[in-house]
């Protein structure tokens, strides 16, 4: 998996491209969270556009991700699910859960409301 | 084929259904769904069925019957697993668990899933999905 991060004004934004999967990309979307959190970013802002599969295990971990960051009182949104990711959260119901966008100007504004 | 208990393993058995199913093909949508519960089922027996040991393998046969069904048996040579146990992964109380969806993921995108005592002791995964039914 391959990984890009950026900060927004207060928002950390991270988008990740390729596999989150067992053993590789589900361990690194975790680090990548832990170091935002660490560099004092609980605003966090996930790109999946080029996330291609994302397993039970990387499933796991975003919602473990999640979790923490809220825990540390900020919030983790996601951002352009591609049509296999949606299909996929859609049927574990983490739809639900997660705040997504289609566009990264709204999903920015969305952490300041 | 015999895999060690690796997960960069998993990317190769993926590699080789992808490959049947296109000589075979099988729409790129549905195998995209039949990999991901492969996926899943080579995670399980690896971590949950063998415990990542490097003495252990795992055993996986793909076959498939174009117009008709793709069937998939993973084996591992753990100690045994009893999926009864499995709580629902979509109920509220579990919802934001981070782990206990992998079954769920093959139940969700195969026709049948079954799991019975291995061979070795271990676990036997079979999975079916046939072709032209159900997501494709």
């Amino acid at each position: 998996m391959k990984s890009t991060v950026r900060d927004v004004g207060n928002v950390r934004v991270i988008a990740l491209e390729g596999k989150i999967t067992i053993g590789a990309g589900d361990v690194q979307m975790r680090s990548l969270v832990e170091s935002a959190l660490a560099d004092g970013r609980t605003k966090i802002l996930l790109d999946l556009k080029g996330v291609s599969h994302i397993d039970s295990s990387g499933i796991g971990e975003m919602v473990g991700c999640y979790t923490t960051v809220a825990r540390r009182g900020g919030s983790m949104k996601l951002l352009n699910l591609p049509p296999k990711i949606n299909d996929i959260l859609q049927v574990t119901q983490l739809i639900t859960v997660f705040d997504v966008f289609d566009n990264e100007a709204e999903a920015l504004s969305s952490f300041s409301s | 084929m015999a895999l060690q208990s690796r997960y960069e393993n998993i990317e190769l058995a993926e590699h080789m259904l992808l490959e049947l199913g296109r000589e075979c093909r099988i729409e790129e949508e549905t195998l995209y769904w039949i990999g991901m519960a492969l996926r899943e089922a080579l995670a399980n027996a690896i971590k949950h069925g063998n415990k990542l040991s490097a003495a252990k393998r795992v055993f996986v046969e793909i076959c498939a019957e174009p117009g008709s069904e793709v069937s998939i048996r993973v084996e591992d040579e753990g100690e045994g697993f009893d999926p009864s146990q499995l709580e629902d992964p979509t109920s509220p109380r579990n919802l934001l668990r981070s782990s206990g969806r992998g079954v769920f993921y093959m139940r969700s995108f195969m026709d049948e899933v079954r799991f019975l005592p291995g061979e070795r002791g271990g676990t036997r995964i079979e999975l079916v999905k046939r072709l032209h039914a159900g997501r494709d």
